[in-house]
Parts: structure tokens; C-alpha cells; sequence
């Protein structure tokens, strides 16, 4: 891992107008609000919270799949946020997803062989059939899948089989970032940890960075350096992985941690827990001041007034006003 | 005496394709008060187990069971004088002394039904009460599971409701009236982490104050480990090991289990430790292995494995497994 950011996040919003008739008021989602953070060379950048707090959507704003409403992405030295056509399409290619769903993100109706090529054919980076096929079969071979597969259809193949898929595609362009978006959310167990040292292995080999989503705080821990924790769009932590787990500082954080469950019984059963009250607010109309003030067991008048600022405290981000000095 | 009993059941369904084993040979009890965790991998047989328990099977599927009794009772399918006398007795137990908690509370709750006649229903039916009575037991109900106010709450529909607090509805009505075993089909698997935590630590106070048995099938090692006296394990339609929480954590005996608890993250641990996957994809309950059901994927499988299916051995009162590795006189090469 190198100091050298291939991604800079900074001030980045995403907002969603959900407005339901012509005449009723203006509804937002502010789904990204205001988020700044750093992806370094060959990094796994974990990003955590819970359904709805906006990962995904940060997600596909990076990779420009979403217009961001403002904020800057700079992504190998250009700042993309506001590219577009063929100014960006060169950046397509070394940003690449993953999705979560390996039953949904595959084409049924096409092969093996052509869902994996057809990046390279958009991309125009192998000049013969023959050229793309034999890096289908490396690609194949690289994921643990075998190269007779390319003449299969999707549905012939397991859940983890169907996310190897989803890799060897992402691949076939040799991005040097790939945003995973709960690649193992819905595989089984044993399945999730092939394909998580098949992430870490291909980093390694190839070089890649990662922003690697998901709500499994534990295997977030497993496969990241750094983390950064977000709750309604904002984000409210961010640190090396193993502090943010031994030393959180964000109310939040410590809940979210208290909240996973240890397989081991001897602590599961003897642990503290954190009880958090009630649910996340609607992000049509979240909470004055602090996002988290309404479930906060720390929170005081401040709180529910003020908007906590990201703040530096012993080499860490957190935005919470019990930090300010 | 146990709760509930059950050796040797089968369950199969008849499809187009042929015939799906997806229970082969289920065997375990629970006593009263008792929390057993079923863990398996998706398709290994741990909610058809169940639906064939309560009578909630598809229509497809046949069950057969040397016993299953359920609170002294004998709940075997083909026991009964026909389908319909199988039906109403299993429909009565259901509301009543064994209720089922599923993963989407949406196919349990009915969309265009207040919450509170959801409530009020099963406990008008099962008890001679008022419905003025009914209501009282409905807000008390709420309460208990936590549902912030409940008065103005139990006039709305499930729609208005939040994932978790559907799940607390889903829970107060199979609480209704005071079951002796309440079965948990992955119950917080779509919650949020806090949520999940929320709702587990409603479970186990439940068991704890009302002496209830919980039956918690779920694929997280974590849920087990945090609500269940014993677990037990299964792939393949059968159950490969069960024994207390701490034998199947701490002493596990079967290559499955074994490969299960590598290949988990626990942040506890220091964090370089690379996990170990288990090879391979879960057998084809279409055609299931002639032998061991692990076998394609088992590292330390022995000759005889292939052909033949393991008897289990006992390691204590409480554990035991089936595989041939315990097995003193297969030979180990
Ligand atoms: N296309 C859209 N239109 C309107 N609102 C949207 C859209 N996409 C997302 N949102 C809203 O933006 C917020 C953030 O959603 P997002 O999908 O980014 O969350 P997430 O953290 O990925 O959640 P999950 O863990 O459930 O995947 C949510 O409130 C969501 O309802
Ligand atoms: N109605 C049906 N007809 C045919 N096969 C069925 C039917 N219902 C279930 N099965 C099969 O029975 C097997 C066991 O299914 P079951 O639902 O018990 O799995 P499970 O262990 O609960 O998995 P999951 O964790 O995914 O819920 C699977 O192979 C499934 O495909
Ligand atoms: S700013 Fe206040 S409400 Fe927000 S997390 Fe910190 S203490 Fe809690
Ligand atoms: S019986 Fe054989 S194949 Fe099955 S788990 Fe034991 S050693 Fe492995
Ligand atoms: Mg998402
Ligand atoms: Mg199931």
C-alpha cells in the first residue's frame, strides 16, 4: 500500500428528488451529504452503515453511474465529477463494480464467455475475437472457474460460481479500482470466504485498490485498511481498521460494533451490549443538528441544534461534538 | 420428558425433474426451555425440516417419520386418520402451543388488515375472551415487544411499519398465547445490525422470562453463539453434528463444522489470520451422494466415505456426529 491517494472524495453530495405529485412540496433525499475521504494505491477502503445510509449510492457516484449534485472526484489525477462522453469514457475502464446480487447483475441470455468480453468490446482493448477469448480463459482461470465454462449460461452455476463471474468481468478491463458493493451478502458462508481471499489474492497480484462495501462488519474488518463508517449519508468515522474496531469514537460506531454478533459463545453470551433505541430517521427529513442526535445515548441540547464537523483526532476522522475542544 | 421428539424424519418432494431428498433421516429433541440453533448452508434442509414438523410443507412434499411427538402429543402425518384430521390438529397447535417466526414478515402479515385485528385474531380464537379483552391483550402485547407507542400504533397497516417492527409484530402474535416452542426461520437475516440486535435480545429475554423453547435456524454462527444452548449442524438433509454451544464451537468433530468456524471472520481475533474456505459447492439434493453428503468437499475423506453413509458416534450426552473418521475400524490411509 502506497501514501498516494488514486482516489480523492471531496465535499461530495448526491441528492435524490423524491417529490411525489407536481404540486405537492419539494421532498430531497440528501443520500451523500458532504462526504470527503481518500482511497489510497493497492488499499481496501471498507465502508459500512446500515440499509439506506447512502453506501451504495456514494458507490455509484464514484464510478459515475449517478450525477453528483456537488463535490469533486478526483480519480488518478482528473477530477471526474462533472466529465462527461468521451472525456470520461476513458476513465470507465479503470473503474470498475461489483455487484451484490450474482443472480441479477448477469445477462440469463447470454454466455459465460460473451458477458465477460463484452467490457472489452465497449472498451475496444483486444483487437481480434481470438485475443479477447484467450484473456476470457486466463480471466476464467484466475477466479477459480474452468475454461469449458465459457460456453455455460449463468444459470447453470452457483451463487459464489455467479459472483466469480461478476470479478472475472470487472477484470477484463484491468481497472485499477473496483467498487464491490456486498459482493458476498448473498452467498453462504463457506462461499463468502473463497471469494474474499479471491478479492484479496487478485490486489495482491494485480495491484488494485478497493472500495469494498458492506454491512458484515466483521469480514469488513477482515479485508480492510482503513473503514470508514457512514450513518445518514454523512460520514461519522473514519480510521485504520483495526482502530476504528479496538478504539471506535463515534457513539455510533461503538453501537454498531456492540451490535455484532461474536461467534463464540463465551463471549456472545457474557457480552455488553449497546442497545441502540428505535430506528434511522427518514433521510426525507432527517434530524436537525446531528444525524444521530435522536438515537444517540450521548446527545446533548447542542447536539440537536449544531451539525457536528469532521475533525482530526489522533491521526482519525470523526464528526461528533463531544471530540471538539 | 422432551418438548419435542423427532427421529428419523424424511422429507421429499416430487418435481419434473425427479425426486428432491431434501430431508434425509433428521433426528433430535428439545426440552422445555431449551434454545436450539439449526445452521447449514442454503438448500441443506433446515426450513423444510421445520415446515414438515408443523404442517406447513408445500403441496409437493411427503413426509415420513419413525416419531415425531410434539408436548406428549403424536404430530406424524401419516398417523392420522387422513389429510383433513392432520390439517385441524396441526392448524390448532400452530396458533397455539408452537408458533413460527419468519425471515420476511411481510408473507406472515396480512398488507390490507389493521395490525391490531392482526393481533386480536389469533387470541380471540384461541381464548374466550372479549374482544374489548382481546384489545387490552393486543396493547399489552405490543408493549412487550417494544413498540413505541402502541395505542395510536395498532390502528395502522403494515405498510406504515419499519422492517424491525414488523419483525416485532410478526413476534408479538406468535407470542399471543404463551407457546411452548417458538420456531425462528432466520428472523432478523433482513434487519440492520443494531435492529438484528434489537430483536435478538427481545428473543432471549422472552425465553428466559417465559420459559419458552426456541428453535433458531439462521446461517449466522454469530445469532447461535449469542441465543443457543445447542446447535446443531446440518448439510446435505441431514444433520452431521449436534451438541452443546460450547462442544460445537470449541470441540467441533466434523470436517463441516470444522471448515465452518475457519472460514468466519471473528473481528476479535487478530487480523491476519487468512480464512480457510471449504472447496467446492453444497451437493444436489436431487441426486444426493450415495455416501457422506460432504464427501466432494471434505479434506480428509477416507475410501470408505464415497459409498457408504456414516452412523453417528457419541462423544458425550449432549454430542454427537456422524462421520467416519470417528469411526475406529474405517481405514485411514
Ligand atoms: N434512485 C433513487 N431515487 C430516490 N431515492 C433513492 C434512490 N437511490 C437511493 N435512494 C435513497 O437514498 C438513500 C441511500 O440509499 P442507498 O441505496 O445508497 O443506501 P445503502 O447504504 O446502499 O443501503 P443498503 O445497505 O440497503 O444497500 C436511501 O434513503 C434510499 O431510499
Ligand atoms: N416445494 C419444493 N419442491 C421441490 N424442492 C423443494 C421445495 N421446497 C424446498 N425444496 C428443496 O429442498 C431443499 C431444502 O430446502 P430448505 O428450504 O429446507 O433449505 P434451507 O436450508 O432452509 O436453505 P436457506 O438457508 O436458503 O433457507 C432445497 O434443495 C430446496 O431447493
Ligand atoms: S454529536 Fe452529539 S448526538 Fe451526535 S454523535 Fe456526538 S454526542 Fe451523539
Ligand atoms: S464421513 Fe468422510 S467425507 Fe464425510 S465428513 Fe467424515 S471424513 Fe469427510
Ligand atoms: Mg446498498
Ligand atoms: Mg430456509
Amino acid at each position: 500500500m502506497s501514501e498516494k491517494p488514486i482516489l480523492s472524495v471531496r465535499n461530495l453530495k448526491t441528492y435524490f428528488d423524491v417529490t411525489k405529485g407536481l404540486f405537492s412540496k419539494k421532498q430531497i433525499v440528501k443520500a451523500v451529504d458532504d462526504v470527503s475521504f481518500d482511497v489510497l494505491e493497492n488499499e481496501t477502503f471498507g465502508l459500512v452503515g446500515e440499509s439506506g445510509c447512502g453506501k451504495t449510492t456514494l458507490g455509484r457516484t464514484i464510478v459515475k453511474l449517478y450525477e453528483p449534485e456537488a463535490g469533486s472526484i478526483e480519480f488518478m489525477g482528473t477530477d471526474i465529477a462533472h466529465l462527461k462522453g468521451a472525456e470520461l469514457k476513458s476513465f470507465r475502464k479503470d473503474m470498475q463494480m461489483i455487484f451484490q446480487d450474482p443472480y441479477a447483475s448477469l445477462n440469463p441470455r447470454m454466455t459465460v464467455g460473451e458477458i465477460i468480453k463484452e467490457p472489452m468490446i465497449i472498451h475496444n482493448i483486444y483487437n481480434t475475437d481470438q485475443e479477447r477469448e484467450e484473456r476470457v480463459v486466463e480471466l476464467l482461470r484466475i477466479v477459480g472457474l474452468k475454461p469449458d465454462h465459457i460456453r455455460r449460461y449463468p444459470a447453470e452455476f452457483s451463487g459464489g460460481q455467479r459472483q466469480r463471474i461478476g470479478i472475472a468481468r470487472a477484470l477484463a478491463v484491468n481497472p485499477k479500482f473496483i467498487v464491490c458493493d456486498e459482493p458476498i451478502s448473498a452467498l453462504d458462508v463457506s462461499i463468502q470466504a473463497q471469494v474474499i481471499n479471491l478479492l484479496k489474492n487478485i490486489q495482491k497480484e494485480m495491484g488494485l485498490s478497493y472500495l469494498f462495501i458492506a454491512h458484515d462488519l466483521s469480514m469488513v474488518k477482515h479485508i480492510s485498511d482503513r473503514i470508514g463508517v457512514m450513518y445518514l449519508g454523512h460520514m461519522v468515522e473514519m480510521g485504520k481498521s483495526d482502530d476504528v474496531y479496538h478504539r471506535p469514537l463515534h457513539p455510533y460506531t461503538t453501537a454498531l460494533l456492540s451490535a455484532i454478533p461474536i461467534p463464540d459463545p463465551d463471549t456472545a453470551k457474557t457480552k455488553q451490549r449497546i442497545l441502540l433505541e428505535g430506528e434511522i430517521p427518514s433521510p426525507i427529513n432527517p434530524p436537525a443538528g446531528c444525524p444521530f442526535s435522536t438515537r444517540c445515548p450521548k446527545a446533548s441540547e447542542r447536539c440537536r441544534k449544531e451539525m457536528p464537523q469532521p475533525i482530526e483526532v489522533g491521526g482519525r476522522m470523526v464528526a461528533c461534538h463531544l471530540y471538539e475542544r | 420428558m422432551a418438548l419435542l421428539e423427532v427421529e428419523n424424519l424424511r422429507t421429499d418432494f416430487t418435481t419434473d425433474q425427479g425426486t428432491v431428498y431434501a430431508v434425509r433421516d433428521v433426528s433430535f429433541s428439545i426440552e422445555q426451555g431449551e434454545a436450539l440453533g439449526i445452521v447449514g448452508e442454503s438448500g441443506s434442509g433446515k426450513s423444510q425440516t421445520m415446515y414438515s414438523i408443523i404442517g406447513l410443507l408445500a403441496d409437493n412434499g411427503i413426509v415420513t417419520a419413525n416419531k415425531i411427538v410434539f408436548d406428549g402429543q403424536d404430530i406424524v402425518p401419516g398417523n392420522f386418520a387422513n389429510k383433513k384430521a392432520y390439517e385441524n390438529t396441526m392448524k390448532d397447535i400452530r396458533g397455539n402451543s408452537m408458533a413460527m417466526i419468519f425471515q420476511d414478515p411481510m408473507t406472515f402479515l396480512n398488507p390490507i388488515m389493521k395490525i391490531g385485528a392482526q393481533l386480536t385474531e389469533p387470541i380471540m380464537n384461541h381464548n374466550k375472551v372479549t374482544e374489548k379483552e382481546a384489545h387490552e391483550l393486543a396493547l399489552e402485547l405490543m408493549r412487550k415487544v417494544g413498540i413505541p407507542s402502541p395505542e395510536k400504533r395498532i390502528n395502522q397497516y403494515p405498510f406504515e411499519f419499519s422492517g424491525g417492527m414488523r419483525q416485532r409484530i410478526i413476534i408479538a402474535i406468535a407470542l399471543a398465547n404463551n407457546p411452548k416452542l417458538i420456531i425462528a426461520d432466520e428472523p432478523t437475516t433482513a434487519l440492520d445490525v443494531t435492529i438484528q440486535a434489537q430483536v435478538l435480545e427481545l428473543i432471549d429475554e422472552l425465553k428466559k422470562n417465559s420459559g419458552s423453547s426456541v428453535i433458531m435456524i439462521t446461517h449466522d454462527l454469530g445469532v447461535v453463539a449469542k441465543l443457543c444452548d445447542r446447535i446443531a449442524i446440518m448439510y446435505g438433509g441431514k444433520i452431521v453434528e449436534i451438541g452443546t454451544d460450547k462442544e460445537i464451537f470449541y470441540d467441533p468433530k466434523h470436517p463441516y463444522t470444522k471448515g465452518l468456524l475457519n472460514c468466519i471472520a471473528n473481528p476479535d481475533d487478530d487480523d491476519d489470520k487468512d480464512l480457510e474456505p471449504i472447496a467446492g459447492s453444497p451437493p444436489d439434493l436431487l441426486n444426493p451422494p450415495k455416501g457422506c453428503p460432504f464427501v466432494d468437499r471434505c479434506p480428509d475423506a477416507l475410501r470408505v466415505c464415497k459409498e457408504y453413509q456414516p452412523d453417528a458416534t457419541k462423544f458425550s450426552d449432549t454430542h454427537q456426529c456422524s462421520c467416519w473418521l470417528h469411526y475406529e475400524k474405517a481405514v485411514k490411509e
